[in-house]
């Protein structure tokens, strides 16, 4: 499939590695066991975009890709609102800052925007590595305080205008806007697995899912992941929605850092 | 709902049936008919039986309605196909006054819709999610025969509508509610409403229905801390509610808020429980419940004072009121109304029925445990009694505890009165001037404008002829003999001498 995304190279993917910050290598305690009780996921060293892909950004990106501007996009790849916050197709119009973070955007969209980059989306285990640091330790997730903050954006409604990328402190990555801007998409949505009834534990339907089975979380106090893993379940990858958007990984390379 | 009375009374007849058949053994076949016939009666027969069959006639788009209000009965004798549009909204609301807080609800408002079907019905069920919603939601309606309640084929991303459809098997009240993960969030955000399926015949009609669903909600900061609250997960999971609200809101069903009926209507309330923890023991303060259909199912209990509304359940219950004047909706674990808002209001307006109520008819004095001892007052009367003879020591002893009975109330029990209210006894010139006139007093009262000791005094002192001559004596006997005043004592002669020589003002015993 990826070799039908045709993409224009864009911009040297060294420039584009000098807005990614180093994370890992680690071991992640995973809240979704594959199988086993507790997951120990070894997390290689990997590069994250310090921020979420902007408006802007992506318009470059569609300005010289324009089979990915919303007028001429397939629709098996993207759905009826695929950047319907533009103006036009073209530009962004008053009502949109350049700054924002992206947002109604598809998975495939997503994935031929970082492509064209040279680099690929993160998967769901180093995103979720990356975010569970707070600006001190690199995994805050026993912290009630730092849970309750996300939470709190978590709770409050979407219908507020969206603050600029880059608002927020950094993390001890020195990666921001991680928690608290937009949902983001993930290479490997798709291998997660609530079963669209929550309650479904270990279900009869295990043998749809790559991952483990229905949800059997571990920490269940961190229902924050509940709810980001919730809501990649929901989608499909032409899939856009107002408060989800996404920011680009690639491995570490030769040369690079 | 089936109407108990004619059943029991059948069932009685089986059972003596039965039983003198069992004994004398008679023709057991004619005994299994009539069992099979009480049967029928008493049972609605599941879902076995809610099957009428394919829908007949144009689909019908349903109506939905806000709380506190209900869509009209349904009218119809065949089986229809429905088609049920709903939408999830999350939205900034005030929780209680001054306290915003972000809540998920299916239709804009927490409870949600309120869906009315009847038994047998197709129902088409659209469920969308607005596209400014942060989170995915689905239902799980407890009428739906299948998968999850509907929640595994409803579950739908922010901008995006699921539809699926189930036959309504089951008759009975019932709750609905999102089943996304984390669940517990999302009730807890106000994601539940109630639907009901009504019985292939209809409810008997009353005069008012109402829907009123109980949920507890739980924030970061205290109850009635203003601003935007949070949600808080940890006092989720220990059960420990910042709110028990009845729809939604502190102010949801009181003031103008509050439900109306009139003297003389019955009520129906479809009372549902969303929790997402805890247990209501729902009741009406000032009425009882004629009928409770508990849990929202087929059979009614009569005569009931609070009946327990399970988290993810319901209750019917049906009332008829006749006195005027404002019914209170709780959560009768009491702290839960008055500290946590549970409590909403009915008013009753019409005209006043008091041979059924009469409101406060008397406030008297009531001085409790100011009377002392009055085993002194018992053996001055014994010894007058016995001897013909009781001293003047004796006569301060019994008057000292009359006197706390009953005068100090209002002269204080050094004597000395309220300045400008109560006149002083004790130095009281206009006291010590004259003991004829102070008998009068204390058994005809007096009114009007009196000085003692240079201060004027304007009160009312009310007859105290219900005193006997020994107490009135004894009284006066101790006043006029403490606090420094001089001596001198009353007898019960001179008690009894000035009370058949007087009149009682109107109203004053004997």
């Amino acid at each position: 499939m990826m070799v039908l995304l045709a993409v224009t190279a864009f911009a040297a993917a060294d420039d584009f590695r000098g807005r990614m910050a180093t994370v890992g290598p680690g071991e992640f305690h995973s809240v979704i066991p594959e199988g086993k009780k507790d997951a120990v996921i070894d997390i290689p060293v990997f590069q994250l975009d310090q921020r979420p892909v902007t408006n802007g950004e992506f318009l470059d990106f569609t300005n010289a890709n324009p089979q990915w501007q919303r007028s001429n996009a397939v629709r098996l790849f993207v759905d009826a609102s695929y950047l319907s916050h533009w103006e036009t197709a073209i530009e962004l119009g008053p009502d949109v800052d350049a700054e924002q973070p992206l947002i109604n955007v598809s998975w495939f969209a997503a994935t031929a925007y970082c492509e064209a980059h040279g680099a690929r989306l993160p998967r769901w285990y180093e995103w979720e590595f990356a975010a569970a640091a707070d600006k001190t330790h690199a995994d805050a997730r026993d912290d009630p305080l730092w849970r309750q903050q996300i939470l709190n954006w978590y709770a409050t409604p979407g219908s507020k205008a969206l603050s600029l990328v880059g608002q927020r402190a950094e993390n001890f990555y020195g990666i921001q806007d991680l928690h608290g801007l937009v949902w983001e998409w993930v290479a490997d949505y798709n291998a997660l697995l609530v079963a669209d009834d929550n309650r479904e534990q270990g279900g009869a339907d295990k043998l749809k899912f790559c991952g483990a089975g229905a949800i059997s979380m571990e920490r269940k106090e961190d229902y924050a992941v509940l709810m980001r893993v919730a809501m990649l379940s929901s989608l499909e990858a032409a899939y856009t929605t107002q408060n989800l958007g996404f920011r680009c990984a690639a491995d570490l390379s030769e040369g690079s850092q | 709902m089936k109407n108990r009375r004619i059943a029991s009374s059948a069932t009685i007849g089986v059972v003596l049936f039965l039983t003198f058949g069992l004994i004398s053994g008679a023709l057991p076949s004619r005994v299994s008919a009539a069992a099979a016939q009480e049967r029928a009666l008493l049972d609605t027969g599941g879902s076995a039986a809610g099957d009428f069959g394919p829908p007949v006639g144009e689909p019908i788009v349903a109506t939905l309605t806000s709380p506190p209000y209900v869509p009209p009965p349904i009218n119809r004798n065949t089986p229809a196909k429905l088609i049920v549009n709903l939408e999830v909204r999350e939205l900034d609301m005030p929780i209680s006054e001054g306290v915003m807080y972000t809540f998920w609800t299916f239709g804009g408002t927490v409870p949600g819709s309120f869906i009315r079907v009847r038994q047998g019905d197709t129902i088409e069920f659209h469920l969308a999610n607005h596209p400014s919603s942060k989170m995915p939601h689905n239902i799980d309606l407890h009428a739906v025969t299948g998968s999850g309640g509907g929640a595994s084929s409803s579950f739908t991303a922010p901008g995006h509508e699921s539809q699926f459809t189930f036959k309504a098997l089951n008759q009975g009240l019932f709750v609905y509610h999102c089943a996304t993960a984390p669940v517990g969030m999302h009730v807890a955000n106000g994601m539940y409403g109630l639907i009901l399926v009504e019985p292939p015949g209809g409810l008997p009609p009353v005069d008012r229905e109402y829907y009123v669903m109980q949920g507890d909600f739980y924030t970061v900061g205290k109850y009635r801390e203003k601003g935007h609250q949070a949600f808080d997960m940890q006092k989720a999971i220990e059960e420990n509610a910042t709110y028990v609200l009845f729809n939604g809101s502190e102010g949801a069903l009181v003031g103008d808020n509050a439900l109306s009926a009139n003297t003389g209507e019955t009520i129906r309330l479809f009372v549902g429980n969303g929790g997402p923890n805890l247990v209501s023991s729902f009741h009406v303060i000032g009425e009882i419940f004629d009928k409770v259909f508990t849990e929202g199912g087929t059979h009614y209990q009569e005569n009931v004072q609070t009946t327990l509304v399970p988290a993810g359940g319901s209750a019917i219950t049906e009332f008829r009121v006749e006195v005027p004047g404002t019914l209170v909706i709780v959560d009768h674990s009491i702290f839960r109304a008055f500290n946590k808002g549970a409590l909403g209001m009915i008013k009753v307006d019409g005209p006043e029925n008091l041979a059924v109520y009469t409101g406060k008819e008397v406030d008297s004095v009531y001085l409790g445990d100011k009377v002392k001892d009055l085993t002194v007052v018992a053996e001055a009367t014994t010894a007058y009694s016995t001897t013909g003879e009781v001293t003047i020591a004796q006569q301060i002893a019994a008057g000292e505890a009359l006197f706390a009975g009953t005068c100090s109330v209002c002269h204080q029990l050094d004597g000395r009165g309220l300045a400008t209210v109560f006149p002083p006894l004790a130095g009281a010139d206009f006291f010590l001037a004259d003991t004829t006139r102070a008998i009068d007093i204390v058994l005809n009262g007096l009114v009007g404008p009196i000085t003692v000791n240079d201060q004027s005094y304007d009160s009312v002192m009310p007859p105290m002829s219900q005193l006997n001559d020994d107490e009135i004596a004894d009284i006066l006997t101790y006043s006029l003999n403490s606090w420094g005043n001089d001596g001198g004592r009353v007898t019960r002669e001179e008690a009894a001498e000035r009370r058949a020589s007087t009149e009682r003002p109107p109203g004053a015993a004997h």
